[in-house]
C-alpha cells in the first residue's frame, strides 16, 4: 500500500481481570488500514474479532486491560483519557454495530439520533440544520422517503432500513475509519448484498478506511483488499485477499474455507473443522489450534507459533510450508 | 361501504383496558375531583357543628355526626384535600430522590453506588411506620413533618427500582452505540438510558399512592400527623375509634382510604399492563 496506514495496531493485548486469573482476549494483534482500503477481519465466535475493534475505539470496560500501540492517523489511542477518545468516536472513527434492532435507540426518531451525533461533535449546528443534514444522509444510504423515515421510530422501520439509518449515522461526521462489526449477520440474505455494496460506495465516495468484521467468508472475499484471520486472540493468517483464498496456507483458514457450501463442486456434504474455539480460560499449550487440526506435529503440542512470512502472505503455522495449497 | 359497517360498530376493547381498571380510574378521578372542588360543594362545613351530637345515619346525614355534630360525610369529603396532595407530594419528592439517586449510583457504579445502596439498606431495615414515628416525633407532630417523614422512608423504594433499571438498560447495546457516537456520559445516561426505565417506576409510584395515603393517616391515627378540628381521615377513625359503639365516624374515613387504596392499585395493574407488554 503506498498509502500512510490511517489506523496501526502494533502488539495490541487485551486481557480480562476475573476473579481467578486474568483471561487473555488479544494476545499480540499487528494489524494496518490504509485510506480507502478494506481490511477484513475473519474468524468464529469468541476468536477476538469484537475485542480487537472495541480495544481500537476505547469501548472496553475500565476494568479490561489494553497494551500495546493504536495509532490513528500516527496518534497514539492507548492510555487516551475518555473525553479524548470521545472526540474521535462518532466523528473521525465511526462504528456499525451487527443487530440494528438493538443498537438504535428505541424511543428516538431516527432523524433525531443521526441529528444527535452530528450535534456532538459540533456544538455549531441548529437543531434543524442537523436534522437536515441527518435526512441528506439517510438520502446517501439510498433510504427512500428520508424525510418521512427521519420522523419514525426505530421499530417502524425494516432490518435493512435500520442498518442502513446506523451506517448513516457513523457516516454523520464523516469518519475517515469506518468499523462495520458483522454489519449484515442479522439481516436477509438479499439486504445483505445491499449493504456491502452500499458500504463499498461510501467507501470509495469518501476514501475511507473500513474494517470489516465478519465470520462469513463470502462476504468478505467479495469486499476487502485485504485479509486477516483469527484465532483463538491471535492472528493466524494475514494478506492480500486473493493470496489468502487461493493459496490459503494455515489449516484453520483452508478448515474455513472447506466449509464453506461451493456452487461448482459436487461435493455432497460440507466439512466441518471438528470441535470448538477453545475457551479464554482453557487455551492449549503450543499452537491453539493443534487439538482441532489434522496436519499437527509433535511441534505443535510444545510450541506456539509465530507469524512468518511465507510468499506473499503471513501465517502462524510450523507446517505451513509442508501443507498443501 | 356495506363492508365497512361491522368495523365501525364493533369496538375493539384493548388488552389493558379490564373492568378493574375501569373501576381504579373512576375511583380515582372521583376522589381527584372532590380533592380539587370539595369546598364548593352544597354540603355542611366540615368543622362547625350542624346537627346532633353521634346522631345516627339518617336522611340529614348520611353516614351520621361525631361527637361534636359535625357531619361525617362532609369531613370524608373534605379529608380528601389533606390526603392526597399529601400523598402527591410524597410519591413525587420519593421518585425525584430516589429516581435521581438510583440512576446515579447504578450509572456510575463503584463507590456511589457503593454509598446510595448502603443509604437505601439502612432505610429499609426500619419498619416503614417506626421510621416515619421516630422522625415526625423528632420534629414535632404536625402534617408538614409527617410528610417529610414519609418521603424520608419512601424514597428508597425507587431508588432501587430504578438502579436495577438502569443496570438492566446500561447493557444494551444501542448504548454501546452511544458511546461509539461520542457521547458523553451524561448524555448517554439522560438520553439513552433514563427514556427506558420510567415504565416500572410510574407503575410503582401509582400502585403506592393508596399505600402512602394509608401510611399518612396512620401517622396522624397515633397522633404525628394532622390534629383536630382538621378532617384528615387518620385523624377521624381516630376520633372514631374513642367511640367505638358509633361505627359510622370510623365508617367514612376508612371508606375512603379502602377506596383510594384500591383504586391507584387497580389503576397501577391497568398502568403495567399498559406500559409492560411481556407481563401479557
Amino acid at each position: 500500500m503506498a498509502d500512510a496506514p490511517l489506523l496501526e495496531v502494533r502488539s495490541l493485548e487485551v486481557t480480562i481481570p476475573t476473579a481467578g486469573r486474568a483471561l487473555p482476549a488479544i494476545r499480540g494483534i499487528d494489524l494496518t488500514v490504509a485510506p480507502g482500503e478494506t481490511l477484513g477481519l475473519v474468524g468464529e465466535s469468541g476468536c477476538g474479532k469484537s475485542i480487537t475493534m472495541l480495544a481500537v475505539m476505547g469501548l472496553l470496560a475500565p476494568h479490561v486491560r489494553v497494551i500495546g500501540s493504536v495509532r490513528f492517523r500516527g496518534q497514539e489511542l492507548v492510555g487516551r483519557p475518555q473525553k479524548d477518545l470521545a472526540k474521535l468516536r462518532g466523528a473521525r472513527i465511526g462504528m456499525i454495530f451487527q443487530d440494528p434492532m438493538t443498537a438504535l435507540n428505541p424511543v428516538l426518531t431516527i432523524g433525531a439520533q443521526i441529528a444527535e451525533t452530528i450535534r456532538i461533535h459540533d456544538a455549531s449546528v441548529t437543531a434543524d440544520g442537523a436534522l437536515k443534514r441527518a435526512i441528506e444522509l439517510l438520502e446517501r444510504v439510498a433510504i427512500p422517503f428520508p424525510e418521512r423515515r427521519a420522523r419514525q421510530y426505530p421499530h417502524e422501520l425494516s432490518g435493512g432500513m435500520r442498518q442502513r439509518a446506523m451506517i448513516a449515522m457513523a457516516m454523520a461526521n464523516g469518519p475517515d475509519l469506518l468499523i462495520a462489526d458483522e454489519p449484515t449477520t442479522a439481516l436477509d440474505v438479499t439486504v445483505q448484498a445491499q449493504i456491502i455494496e452500499l458500504l463499498q460506495r461510501l467507501r470509495d465516495e469518501s476514501r475511507m478506511g473500513l474494517v470489516l468484521i465478519s465470520h462469513d467468508l463470502g462476504i468478505v472475499a467479495g469486499t476487502a483488499d485485504r485479509i486477516a484471520i483469527m484465532y483463538a486472540g491471535r492472528i493466524v493468517e494475514r494478506g492480500d485477499v486473493e493470496a489468502v483464498f487461493y493459496q490459503p496456507r494455515h489449516p484453520y483458514t483452508q478448515g474455513l474455507l472447506a466449509s464453506l457450501p461451493k456452487i461448482d463442486a459436487r461435493a455432497q456434504r460440507l466439512t466441518a473443522i471438528e470441535g470448538a474455539p477453545p475457551s479464554l480460560a482453557r487455551r492449549p499449550i503450543g499452537c491453539p489450534f493443534h487439538p482441532r487440526c489434522s496436519q499437527r506435529i509433535e511441534r505443535c503440542r510444545q510450541e506456539e507459533p509465530a507469524l512468518r512470512a511465507i510468499g506473499p502472505i503471513d501465517v502462524a503455522c510450523h507446517v505451513a510450508d509442508a501443507v498443501s495449497a | 361501504m356495506a363492508d365497512a359497517a361491522p368495523a365501525l360498530s364493533t369496538f375493539v376493547r384493548p388488552r389493558w383496558l379490564t373492568a378493574p381498571v375501569v373501576i381504579g380510574g373512576f375511583i380515582a378521578a372521583f376522589w381527584i375531583i372532590v380533592a380539587l372542588t370539595v369546598q364548593w360543594w352544597p354540603i355542611d362545613d366540615p368543622i362547625l357543628s350542624v346537627g346532633m351530637r353521634l346522631a345516627p345515619p339518617d336522611g340529614a346525614h348520611w353516614i351520621g355526626t361525631d361527637r361534636l355534630g359535625r357531619d361525617v360525610l362532609a369531613r370524608t369529603l373534605h379529608g380528601a384535600q389533606y390526603s392526597l396532595p399529601i400523598a402527591l407530594a410524597v410519591i413525587a419528592s420519593a421518585v425525584a430522590i430516589g429516581a435521581t439517586l438510583g440512576a446515579v449510583g447504578g450509572f456510575l457504579g463503584g463507590a456511589a453506588d457503593a454509598v446510595v445502596m448502603r443509604l437505601v439498606d439502612i432505610t429499609l431495615s426500619f419498619p416503614a411506620i417506626l421510621l416515619a414515628m421516630a422522625v415526625t416525633a423528632s420534629m414535632g407532630p404536625s402534617l408538614r413533618n409527617a410528610t417529610i417523614a414519609m418521603i424520608i422512608v419512601w424514597w428508597p423504594n425507587y431508588a432501587r427500582l430504578m438502579r436495577a433499571q438502569v443496570l438492566a438498560v446500561k447493557e444494551r447495546e444501542h448504548v454501546e452505540a452511544a458511546v461509539a457516537a461520542g457521547a458523553g456520559g451524561a448524555r448517554v445516561l439522560v438520553k439513552h438510558i433514563l427514556p427506558l426505565c420510567w415504565s416500572p417506576v410510574l407503575i410503582n409510584a401509582t400502585m403506592d399512592f393508596g399505600q402512602v395515603v394509608l401510611l399518612a393517616a396512620s401517622l396522624s391515627f397515633i397522633g404525628l400527623g394532622a390534629s383536630p378540628p382538621t378532617p384528615e381521615w387518620g385523624q377521624m377513625i381516630s376520633e372514631g375509634a374513642r367511640n367505638f359503639y358509633q361505627w359510622w365516624i370510623a365508617f367514612g374515613p376508612g371508606m375512603a382510604i379502602l377506596s383510594v387504596a384500591l383504586g391507584f392499585n387497580f389503576l397501577g395493574d391497568g398502568l403495567r399492563d399498559i406500559l409492560d407488554p411481556r407481563t401479557q
